[in-house]
């Protein structure tokens, strides 16, 4: 009966891990809840009572509540889409023996360490000012007018900025993913006549699955709760406003409280839809 | 078909040389197998032929035609890895068929030499499982049955059976010689065993650090080593070697005899010694014998009955006849 006592011990080692945990994740999402049902305005009136369901269905019925859930589905669909196929070209690139691979490799990574903001503002100011960005010139050495990004195209700008900063963190999982492969098996298609693209297509992308799988859960976790690099650029203007964002409006800027929370329920159900989704249709690929 | 000739083929990585010029036919038909210790350059010398590398020098003809450039997917020839080297996310079924849909054979042909390989090699119950669920020689028939849909002019093998327990190994070798028997396609045939050599070989070709010791037939090479290096790679257990006064009394550096060619009496013999460890297998008994003439110890064959143990004054008569001669570089003498 040793593992059953070992079980029992485990249990208690644990629980002071598993207590505090729950405490953390808890207390943040009780309070929420509590909010949630109160009408709390802390610079009129304060806390006002109970109110109900009236703060859930004023957040829904809100003009921006619909365009918002919008926002945030688009950036995240164009974020995982851009960083997967990004990655995976770069992935195999990198993967080629080549001079200075070492370097390479730490440049490759370089932007994951580039903080949201900073790297926001670096785009926004270096790269798409209509006016001394270096795109505004690219523009103008073709003759063209520049683009004003962050206005005209507002959320492909976003996407373009979060992907740069996301990019490296597919890639390097991609690599390891690549470098698992075993070289044999690319032989032996090569002797079987696969030509390079059908290697890619049935030997090197199969076993790549799994690694797309964790860098679509991991990033879309990440990628829901966006907030910096909107916040520095468009503010929530020009259709950039995401869930997130329009929550933090809601708090900071209405100083609505109550309002605030019952959107941040809705964050957590809308997190909740879209791991369902991503679980159904791409979690089978971990079980293999 | 299946003429496949070496000529100065060489093969360096960098400034290290791996294989200097060689040359090498193997005929039509025939199962050529490679030899020699690890690292000799067997590997690659197989992946030269199969395209995989490219020759640092020389040419490789395939039935007549210069193939040195040729991509290995052009140059109609099989391989079978050492690690099976399957697609692990295909089935069974479409792993063997692979080959044929990048050929782009039609679906009818396609689907009946994938059968008829699967009933050669006992498959056909597997099709639909994934290589995961299949035990390593389901695997390595597996990547047979790969080979033998595309009707290669002759098939590759790297120690396909090095990763196969001992029964097994026995086996897949039976099965492979069937094979071969009936496909009566040139095999090329990797192995660090000697024992595979010996028992499936049309033609061996020993190898050391990228050079060809010998070539011959397993016979030929059992009987007339051309060297003191093939002398002790082909035979098991290997043969003895004696330096000094022994050897001298032959006119020779060294002398070579093999186990089974000396005869262990507990009465009297040519040589007299003790018994070190005895091995008894039931059918044979090999005795390792120290004598004072010579540092190693000397191993014996002898019938499965004999009753001599550890310690024991054992006297060994060799076969006169069957004495390998060698001189100080190591070649056969006479
Ligand atoms: N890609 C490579 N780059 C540099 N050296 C290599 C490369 N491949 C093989 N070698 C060297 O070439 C030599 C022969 O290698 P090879 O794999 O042909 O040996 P082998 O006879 O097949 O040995 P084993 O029985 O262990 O498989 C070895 O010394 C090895 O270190
Ligand atoms: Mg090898």
């Amino acid at each position: 009966m040793a593992t059953l006592h070992a079980r029992s011990a485990a249990r208690l080692m644990m629980a002071p891990a598993v207590v505090l945990l729950l405490g953390w994740m808890l207390v943040p999402l009780v309070m929420t809840l509590y909010f949630s049902f109160k009408r709390y305005l802390p610079l009129r009136g304060g806390d006002l009572g109970w109110t109900g369901f009236d703060n859930y269905v004023r957040f829904v019925t809100s003009s921006s509540f619909w365009p918002s859930v919008q926002a945030t589905l688009i950036i995240v669909g164009g974020v995982l889409l851009i960083t997967v196929v990004l990655g995976v070209l770069l992935a195999l690139l990198l993967d080629q023996p080549m001079w200075g691979q070492g370097i390479v490799r730490i440049l490759v990574i370089a932007p994951f360490f580039v903080m949201p903001t900073v790297s926001a503002l670096v785009w926004k100011n270096m790269f798409m000012d209509p006016v001394n960005g270096l795109f505004a010139h690219l523009w103008k050495f073709f003759g063209l007018a520049p683009l004003e990004w962050l206005s005209q195209a507002s959320l492909f700008s976003i996407i373009l900025i979060v992907s740069w900063q996301w990019l490296p963190f597919a890639t390097l999982i991609l690599l390891t993913a690549i470098q698992s492969l075993d070289r044999e098996q690319l032989e032996a298609g090569e002797i079987d006549g696969a030509p390079p693209l059908a290697r890619f297509r049935h030997i090197i992308l199969p076993h790549l699955g799994q690694a797309i799988t964790i860098v679509i859960l991991i990033q879309t976790i990440f990628l829901l709760s966006i907030f910096a690099e909107i916040f520095v650029t468009t503010q929530g203007s020009f259709g950039t406003r995401t869930l997130t964002y329009l929550i933090f409006q809601r708090v900071l800027e209405s100083q609505n409280v109550g309002l605030g929370s019952a959107g941040g329920v809705y964050a957590i159900i809308l997190a909740n839809i879209v791991a369902l989704f991503l679980m159904r249709i791409v979690g089978k690929n971990l079980d293999t | 078909m299946g003429h496949i000739v070496l000529e100065n083929v060489e093969k360096s990585f960098g400034e290290v040389t791996v294989i200097p010029p060689l040359n090498l036919e193997m005929e039509d038909g025939e199962f050529v197998v490679f030899v020699g210790p690890s690292g000799c350059g067997k590997s690659t010398l197989l992946r030269l032929i199969a395209g995989l590398e490219d020759v640092t020098g020389g040419t490789i003809r395939i039935d007549g035609q210069d193939a040195t450039a040729v991509p290995p997917a052009k140059r109609g020839l099989a391989m079978v890895f050492q690690s099976y080297a399957l697609y692990p996310h295909m089935t069974v079924r479409k792993n063997i068929t692979f080959p044929l849909r990048m050929a782009k054979l039609d679906q009818a042909e396609q689907k009946r030499r994938v059968e008829q390989a699967a009933a050669v090699l006992n498959l056909t119950e597997y099709l639909d499982r994934r290589p995961g669920q299949l035990s390593g020689g389901q695997r390595q028939r597996v990547a047979i049955g790969r080979a033998i849909v595309r009707e290669p002019s002759a098939f590759l093998f790297d120690e396909p059976l090095s990763n196969l327990d001992a029964a097994l190994r026995v086996g897949m070798r039976l099965e492979i010689s069937e094979l071969h028997e009936r496909l009566k396609t040139t095999m090329i045939y990797v192995t660090h065993d000697q024992v595979e050599a010996m028992t499936m070989a049309d033609k061996i070709v020993v190898l050391q650090a990228g050079r060809i010791e010998q070539v011959g037939s397993p016979l030929e090479l059992y009987r007339t080593p051309r060297n003191r290096f093939v002398a002790g790679f082909i035979g098991s257990p290997k043969m003895n070697f004696l330096e000094g006064p022994e050897a001298r009394k032959h006119d020779a550096q060294t002398i070579g005899i093999r186990p089974e060619h000396i005869t262990p009496s507990s009465s009297e013999g040519t040589w007299k010694g003790r018994v070190g460890v005895a091995e008894h297998l039931g059918s044979d008994t090999f005795f390792h014998v120290h004598m004072e003439e010579c540092a190693e110890p000397v191993t014996v064959r002898s019938g499965g009955e004999v009753d001599m143990h550890h310690g024991d004054t054992i006297y060994l008569t060799p076969d006169v006849e069957q004495i390998h001669r060698f001189d100080d570089q190591g070649l056969r003498i006479g």
